[in-house]
């Protein structure tokens, strides 16, 4: 179900002296099914976007509607979106609290008042999806390494069975190897069961990698929105936001400059390499 | 000239204690390391989470104890209990989290709190302050409470307070895992400043590769152990290894492996755009 919000604006602390306006005037649509990245810097109203897609942050002004229905509609229920719209909160393991890891992937479900023999089922799928092992399961979260124990804090959301999964910035504070693991067991989720994905990074080199949309989040305002490859050719105004495309865009722009006669419009090492060996194999 | 930190041999061992007390299971988080760093040196770690590192780095100034072999810092063994003071003060330390670090409640107190605490005569506190926070350029705000800051400023305090301490090294454990692009830069900036201008031994441990392209040595850890070291050219040049044990390289340092893997006439051990831009220039001026 797709996510659509009109004119929405939200103002925090309104009437004090702390009053800042997060978002201003966004309009835009999730369709079903798509995978798209939020970013931003500190501060530019990427959280606070993604807090307004399953309702825990209400807007100052605007309408959000979720499968066409208007979320802030009188009797709308609010626990039923927020199953549909999972949210990973950044660093999610702290929330992390029961005995065992299968309890905690049980909690979400078991809260939603599912049969005890459907809550584990989904649990287990969940662990299963997050590619956790077995052996895990009835160990303390607090025996994981960091990589496991934020696997664990997004199966608990998995396990609700959201259609829209989104994650702030999943893989701060990981290494890399942990960093793939999860960036990859989640394309892998968006593929085989067709999920809508919200990825909110700072690392243009993995949002170039995975999605198939950008956002930029600037002042609270949608600065640009468009592919990775269209986004990126604005690598000189992202970075008077503080952003800045992946290494290898700025590379081709180089050698373009240079006189290369290469397409510059690259967000990839893949697509980088094809870009040039194309160019040097025609000088041949 | 003598080394400001020698490790010989260095074991670490983590036990774990059953319920009645005795000992169940041990890990060697840190197996056998051997590492020499000159004065005025800058020095990465590399390696992925549980490869050692972050204990390692505790052993530099004595937060941890070796299970065998030793480590000396500015010739002092850190198992020497009378020295604990002496080589706290010579080796400093910033941490991941800069929420962690920070206790005042205004940010030249906060940074005060490290000097002062050496027992430091007050007059020479402030001076000491000021030096930090302008090593950091966080002097204009040292009125500041630090929870209004973003996590790269509250970091730079931390910085400035290990600064106060005057020490000759200072060890920073992925400072940067945190923060957000800006705060990474401001962090990495305030770290070779000191290491350039005020020659401050500077021992970095970063998952960022980007971060450590300028260190003069690069040391990468695996399961306790150094997998490799060497200059960042060297190491970057093992593209396959690195690949192999799951470490990023660069994006560049990527690209110019891939297309020399086509048949391209690049050298290896690419490190930066600038690098890599001129070699492609270069082979396509070749006949």
């Amino acid at each position: 179900m797709s996510i659509k919000l009109e004119h929405v604006s939200y103002i925090y602390s309104q009437g004090t002296a702390y009053q800042k306006r997060a978002l201003d005037d966004v309009s835009l649509e999730i369709p079903d099914g798509q995978f798209v990245g939020v970013i931003g810097h500190t501060g530019s109203g990427k959280s606070t976007l993604i807090q307004h897609l399953n309702g825990l942050i209400r807007a100052t002004d605007g309408k959000i509607y979720f499968g066409g229905e208007n979320i802030y509609a009188e009797g709308y229920s609010m626990k039923k979106l927020r199953s549909k719209v999972g949210l990973v909160f950044q660093y999610p393991e702290y929330q992390l609290f029961e005995v065992d890891v299968f309890s905690d992937v049980c909690f979400g479900p078991k809260n939603l008042g599912l049969p005890k023999e459907e809550v584990e089922q989904r649990a287990y799928e969940a662990l299963q999806q997050v590619g956790l092992k077995e052996k895990h399961y009835k160990k303390s979260p607090f025996e994981l390494s960091g990589g496991q124990k934020r696997r664990v804090a997004i199966a608990g959301i998995l396990a609700m069975q959201p259609d829209v999964l989104i994650l702030d910035e999943p893989t701060a504070g990981l290494d890399p190897k942990g960093r793939d693991d999860i960036l990859d067991q989640i394309a892998l989720l968006h593929k085989e069961r067709g999920i809508t994905v919200v990825l909110v990074s700072h690392s243009m080199e993995d949002v170039a990698k995975y999605v198939e949309r950008i956002i930029v989040m600037d002042e609270g305002k949608v600065r640009y929105d468009d592919t990775p490859r269209n986004v990126f050719e604005y690598y000189k105004e992202l970075e008077e936001i503080g952003l800045a495309a992946p290494q290898v865009t700025y590379l081709m722009h180089e050698l373009k400059r240079r006189g290369l006669d290469v397409n510059p419009s690259v967000t990839t090492v893949e697509e980088a390499k094809r870009a040039i060996l194309a160019a040097t194999g025609e000088a041949r | 000239m003598m080394s400001i930190i020698k490790a010989s041999k260095l074991v670490h061992e983590y036990q774990k204690l059953g319920e009645d007390g005795r000992v169940e299971s041990s890990y060697r988080a840190v197996d056998g390391v051997d590492l020499e760093v000159e004065p005025g040196q800058f020095i990465a770690i590399l390696g992925h989470n549980g490869s050692g590192k972050s204990t390692l780095a505790k052993h530099l100034n004595a937060i941890l104890l070796p299970s065998e072999g030793s480590v000396h810092v500015d010739g002092k063994d850190t198992r020497d209990a009378e020295k604990l003071w002496e080589i706290r003060k010579t080796a400093g330390m910033v941490f991941q989290n800069p929420d962690n670090q920070i206790i005042g409640t205004v940010v030249d107190e906060d940074v005060a709190f490290g000097p002062e605490n050496m027992g430091v005569p007050t007059d020479k506190i402030k001076k000491r302050v000021e030096e930090g926070l302008k090593t950091v350029g966080m002097w204009k705000y040292r009125s500041h409470s630090p929870n209004k800051l973003s996590g790269g400023q509250k970091q730079r305090v931390a910085i400035a307070g290990v600064v106060a301490m005057h020490p000759k090294c200072i060890v920073f454990d992925e400072p940067t895992a945190m923060l957000d692009p800006i705060g990474r830069k401001e962090v990495i900036e305030a770290a070779k400043r000191l290491n350039r201008e005020e020659g401050v031994t500077v021992i970095l441990i970063t998952h960022y590769m980007e971060e450590v392209v300028e260190a003069d040595r690069v040391i990468v850890m695996d399961q306790g152990k150094v997998l490799m070291q060497g200059t960042p050219r060297e190491v970057f040049s093992e593209v396959e290894l690195l690949k192999e044990h799951r470490l990023d390289v660069p994006q560049v340092t990527m690209l110019a492996y891939e297309l020399r893997k086509s048949g391209m006439d690049i050298p290896k051990g690419i490190l930066t755009m600038e690098e890599l831009a001129d070699a492609l220039v270069q082979e396509k001026k070749a006949p």
